[in-house]
């Protein structure tokens, strides 16, 4: 898949010295959903500004559609649409206003239908003449999605598109990228919440002090670094683990009707069959099992702390 | 040239005065026609004429300079400020517009308005005295000129502020004092010779003098001094603010 960014040793430190972003390299792919991971701080934000125009890079290039961001400015930002991480709207203007002020802003001739479209797919066609200050907080958020799209853009970024929004509203919002990808935009967003990178992200790249520590697909990433957890449902509680299993790390339930053995999916041996065997000599039986692989926000966590 | 982004920023900006039509214009006429019935009327009445013009008329000019003045700082700093304070300014930053075309629109906006302003005064004071204007040329070059100008310092002022306090700063104790003593109601003639040299520094005494003299043929200093006075002021504002979007002074970290 050809790249649609490329960012090549990008670097930013600001005038008080704080060095946010230290030689990143990073390859977006075109039509892909990409998550950029971190924690406050990281970076994140920084990255998103530069590639968008907003913030001065220190060093290194960045080119989007081919068009480097600084030199050929116009044709790269033609392609970029940002919903920036806060609310910033003019209150006192009416929804249709704003979202024309936009695609007027990237030198697009007034198109009512597209508009028009894009206002009744993210709800907000019966608001169009209302002021943004009477909207709710979900609508706004809508309001920022729908003028970045305003002038069709091909890359969006979504600078942590769901912080502090119900969980309804988090759902409306990875169905709208979806909904994007399919229509071919390239999504890159940033998030805190793991959960909304494993279920919407292709590839997913954690950031962390100004570096990128890694970039991977998201189940590739799942695989290489998850832990999987076998629990085992017992017949009847169990008073201690046997010595014989103590080899295993096994936990018991507080309710003792349960153990549950950890292991990495990417070890040679699971010893999975060994530890049947083991507890069936032990003379310990079990109703049900089932396995469980360990979240993002476990591996994101390890990776974060490996590094300080 | 991204000249739909150009007309989009013009045209939502004077829909902000259509939508603020009170502040916009009917304020600044109402303060306008009671400067009118203060100095013109009823201390004007005691004044005897100035160089053959009647103390009414002679005040025009200066009153319509200085809204203007004030009017075009406030329009332009204000239209840059806001989205600054509340954070919309990304979306002009973060589009494909050029600084030129940014600057041309906000401040050919806030230009506008003080045009328009000044255009209403001029009527409104035709209400209480009658007006003749010998170079009605000049009056439009004057006008568009010092409304251009100024809007441009109001836009670096809109940039450089940190705060309303600092926006409202520069209008209120440099801009007001150089407008009063820049013989918006008096000619400087009438002042003691130390103070009429001293009125020389005012740049503002050559933009009333210059407009003055489009209706009257009347002027402190000759109309080519306070043409080349505005254009050297023009030129100081045009290299301030090329060099603030350049190094991104405020707009970008």
């Amino acid at each position: 898949m050809q790249n649609i960014i490329s960012i090549a040793n990008l670097s930013k430190t600001y005038a008080s010295g704080f060095s946010a972003l230290k030689g990143v390299d990073l390859n977006i792919r075109d039509g892909e959903i990409f998550a950029l991971l971190g924690p406050n701080g990281a970076g994140k934000t920084t990255l998103i500004s530069i590639v968008c125009g907003l913030v001065n890079a220190s060093g290194g290039s960045v080119t989007a559609g081919g068009h480097d961001i600084v030199r050929d400015y116009r044709a790269a930002r033609s392609l970029i649409g940002l919903v920036p991480q806060e609310l910033t709207t003019d209150a006192f203007e009416t929804v249709w206003a704003t979202v024309n002020l936009s695609r007027g802003l990237f030198g697009k001739r007034r198109d009512h239908a597209h508009v028009e479209k894009l206002l009744k797919q993210l709800s907000l066609w019966d608001k169009k003449d209302e002021k943004i200050v009477t909207l709710s907080g979900g609508m706004k958020r809508r309001l920022m999605i729908a003028k970045a799209l305003s002038h069709e853009p091909r890359i969006l970024f979504l600078d942590e598109p769901t912080a502090g929004v119900d969980v309804e509203l988090r759902r409306d919002m990875w169905n709208i990228v979806r909904e994007l990808r399919a229509d071919g935009v390239t999504v890159i967003l940033t998030t805190h919440y793991i959960e909304e990178a494993e279920e919407m992200a292709d590839r997913i790249g954690v950031i962390n002090k100004g570096e990128l520590i890694l970039v991977e697909e998201t189940a590739a990433l799942m695989n290489k670094l998850g832990k999987k957890a076998l629990t085992l449902q017992l017949h009847c509680p169990l008073d201690a683990i046997p010595d014989t299993l103590s080899g295993y790390a096994l936990e018991l339930s507080a309710d003792r009707t349960e153990l549950t053995y950890t292991y990495d999916t990417q070890g040679q041996r699971t010893g999975i069959t060994s530890l049947l065997t083991d507890l069936a000599a032990a003379g310990i039986r079990f109703r049900d099992l089932h396995t469980e692989q360990s979240s993002l926000e476990e591996i994101f966590v390890s990776l974060v702390s490996e590094r300080t | 040239m991204n000249l739909r982004a150009v007309q989009s920023i013009y045209l939502y900006e004077m829909h902000r005065t259509w939508r603020t039509l009170w502040q916009s214009v009917v304020s600044p006429v109402i303060s306008t026609s009671l400067y009118f019935v203060v100095f013109g009327a009823a201390i004007g009445s005691r004044i005897t004429e100035i160089d053959g013009i009647s103390y009414g008329a002679f005040i025009v000019p200066g009153l319509i300079m200085l809204s203007l003045l004030t009017q075009s700082i406030s329009n332009a700093s204000f239209a840059i400020y806001f989205p600054k304070f509340v954070g919309t300014i990304y979306e002009v930053m973060s589009a494909p517009v050029s600084y030129f075309e940014i600057v041309l629109a906000y401040v050919g906006a806030a230009a506008t308005k003080s045009i328009i302003l000044g255009l209403i005064i001029l009527a409104t004071a035709h209400l209480f005295v009658p007006l003749h204007i010998e170079h009605p040329v000049w009056m439009l070059v004057f006008m568009v000129l010092t409304a251009f100008t100024f809007s441009l310092f109001g836009f670096i002022i809109g940039i450089w502020a940190g705060s309303f306090e600092q926006l409202q700063i520069v209008p209120l104790l440099i801009i007001t004092p150089l407008t009063f003593l820049g013989g918006s109601f008096y000619s400087i003639s009438m002042l003691p010779p130390l103070w009429q040299k001293i009125s020389l520094v005012n740049p503002v005494v050559y933009l009333v003098s210059g407009f003055r003299w489009s209706f009257f043929e009347h002027s402190d200093v000759g109309v080519g001094i306070s043409l080349a006075m505005t254009l050297a002021f023009l030129a100081v504002c045009l290299a301030i603010v090329s060099w603030m979007f350049r190094t991104g002074y405020r707009l970008k970290t």
